[in-house]
């Protein structure tokens, strides 16, 4: 086989790019519109998430990326060809949401099985080293674990050495630590100049691995730009003490504190990172009591940024 | 010669597959033994063959049918824990896809064909070259339907349920076909003729008088592949546009 990597920088122009990408569904609770006319570029060797909460669109979107189903309006390019272009010169590799692994094989045969289907992969047993996986590397694949399952299908992935990787909530049966070492595999895979797009419900995750997030609610993109900007925007957390006769001004002014207001007794801080100020208030102001920091989560924070509960009225899109 | 390499671990995996070797070899085998053996030189009436070379060629289209439908257990396997949309995503294409699906099929059938054959030969069955060889290019042939059936149902029956609906189907085709008893006149008689199984059991004509199908059986096991592959191919659409 030929090696690719003189090509590999020319075939991967114009990244990824989705116009005015549309999916509905029929279910029985009636028509679904999953995605409803999405606009995405990515440049090559991007590190981009797409975060949102469940029922978003990002699993469609993906699929449509990926040329597992068919957009009702709107097209897809991935490098400048159709995605099932792009996937028959094997230039896409993917963790699907869900899936588990065909049996009767050895981790290491099931690898090198999919290695043999790519133009271009990567040593076999490079990706069982970089996944980990090289000590259960001759285990049959109906004996892993759940997170080990994960490892396999994250080393099917990328031992076809894509230029593009796309992975759809991979952590989700993993334990902490297995989040740990997957995302530094990942950080690692993509510094090699790869494209990368995942997706993740978890603001942490998107905001500690990726450059950029877009962020789904209903089937829209509601924000996309660097992930600094989008936790600070969705990140917030709310911290409550009991702390009379404190200035909610001064509150303010802690670390991390973004606004503050008094309730009674009560005084409740909006934070934008609330480690650093709940160290500021203890050191400042050892009185307060009954501390809680609760987290606004996703979905909360995305009703927040689309200012409406319901967004099923019919959209007027200025084309 | 990426079909080729993905044919060879599909290969791998189905003799690993413990459910194969029962089935496909260990079943027809073993009824070969228990009912051909007691009397293997005694010619069954109305047929002109010994209890050897009768059933010899019976199970052989038995462990041949179950080996090409079992190629239905195993894509509906694949597509239960999603194997088939990771498979989308890579550039093997569908035709090696299913070339390796048949073609595995196909090895596991002449395996069982050998495995009798040479039981067979052991109790007595002497064929001449020529003949071994016809009955093994008519077996070839009428598997053919039988490779489109076992894709037409993995991709539209799911995994619980093609178990039992395959062994069903052989037990039944196996039983009209006259695999377990010579089948010679009357309604079973004029029916069984528009199975493809008939014709597969039928191979064993050529161990009488070198004579292989008629012009009907040529044209039944024809229809029969037609048929299924449109069968196959519309279960493969339906099942994947839905994704």
């Amino acid at each position: 086989m030929q090696p690719m990597t003189a090509q590999a920088s020319s075939r991967n122009g114009g990244g990824i790019r989705l116009r005015g990408l549309t999916k509905t569904f029929k279910s029985p609770q009636g028509t679904v519109r999953a995605v409803r006319g999405i606009d995405v570029a990515i440049d090559p060797g991007e590190t981009v998430a797409l975060l949102g909460p469940n029922g978003a669109g990002k699993s469609t979107t993906i699929d449509m990326m990926l040329g597992l189903s068919k957009p009702d309006a709107g097209s897809v390019s991935v490098f400048g060809r159709t995605p099932h272009d792009a996937v028959d010169a094997g230039l896409v590799g993917a963790m699907l949401q869900t899936g588990q692994l065909i049996r009767d094989l050895s981790v290491r045969e099931l690898v090198a099985m999919m290695a043999a289907l790519y133009p271009d992969p990567m040593d076999v047993d490079e990706a069982l080293q970089l996944t980990g996986l090289k000590d259960i590397a001759l285990q049959r694949t109906q004996k892993l674990s759940g997170g080990q399952t994960q490892r396999v299908r994250f080393a099917v992935a990328i031992v076809c050495n894509p230029d593009l990787l796309v992975l759809d909530e991979p952590t989700v049966a993993m334990d902490v630590e297995g989040r740990r070492e997957f995302w530094t595999i990942m950080r690692e895979f993509a510094s090699r100049g790869k494209t990368v797009l995942f997706a993740t419900h978890y603001l942490e995750e998107a905001d500690a691995n990726a450059d950029r997030a877009i962020l789904m609610a209903h089937g829209r993109i509601v924000a996309d730009g660097p992930t600094t900007e989008i936790k600070a925007r969705v990140g917030r957390r709310t911290l409550r003490a009991t702390l009379p006769s404190v200035d909610p001004a001064k509150l303010a002014e802690l670390p991390g504190a973004v606004s503050a207001e008094r309730h009674g007794d009560a005084a409740i801080l909006s934070c934008s990172d609330s480690d650093q100020t709940i160290r500021a208030l203890l050191a400042q102001y050892p009185q307060a009591k009954d501390i809680e920091i609760v987290g606004a989560g996703l979905e909360a924070a995305f009703l927040e940024l689309t200012g409406e509960p319901d967004l099923d009225e019919p959209e007027v899109v200025a084309q | 010669m990426m079909g080729f390499v993905y044919a060879r671990y599909e290969l791998l995996r189905t003799f690993r597959n413990r459910r194969f070797w029962f089935f496909s070899l260990g079943f027809p085998l073993v009824f070969f033994w228990l009912i051909a053996s007691p009397q293997h030189n005694k010619i069954i009436e109305h047929t002109g063959l010994t209890y050897a070379a009768y059933y010899m060629v019976s199970l052989a289209s038995f462990g041949t049918m179950m080996s090409m439908i079992s190629t239905g257990a195993r894509i509906a396997g694949e597509r239960q824990v999603g194997w088939t949309r990771q498979l989308r995503i890579s550039p093997l294409s569908v035709r090696a896809y299913f070339r390796a699906k048949v073609l595995t099929g196909y090895v596991m059938a002449l395996l069982s064909l050998v495995v009798l054959y040479i039981s067979g030969a052991i109790l007595g069955v002497h064929l001449p070259a020529g003949h071994w060889l016809g009955m093994t290019g008519l077996i070839v042939v009428g598997a053919l339907p039988f490779a489109a059936l076992g894709v037409f149902l993995g991709h539209l029956v799911n995994t619980d349920a093609v178990g039992p609906l395959m062994g069903g189907l052989v037990s039944i085709l196996a039983f009209l076909s006259g695999t377990w008893f010579p089948i010679t006149s009357g309604f079973l008689h004029s029916f069984g003729q528009f199975l493809p199984s008939w014709w597969l059991v039928q191979a064993r004509n050529v161990a009488l008088d070198g004579q292989g199908w008629s012009t009907r059986g040529w044209v039944t096991v024809a229809a029969w592949t037609v048929i299924l592959a449109a069968g196959a191919a519309w279960a493969y659409q339906r099942d994947t546009g839905k994704v």
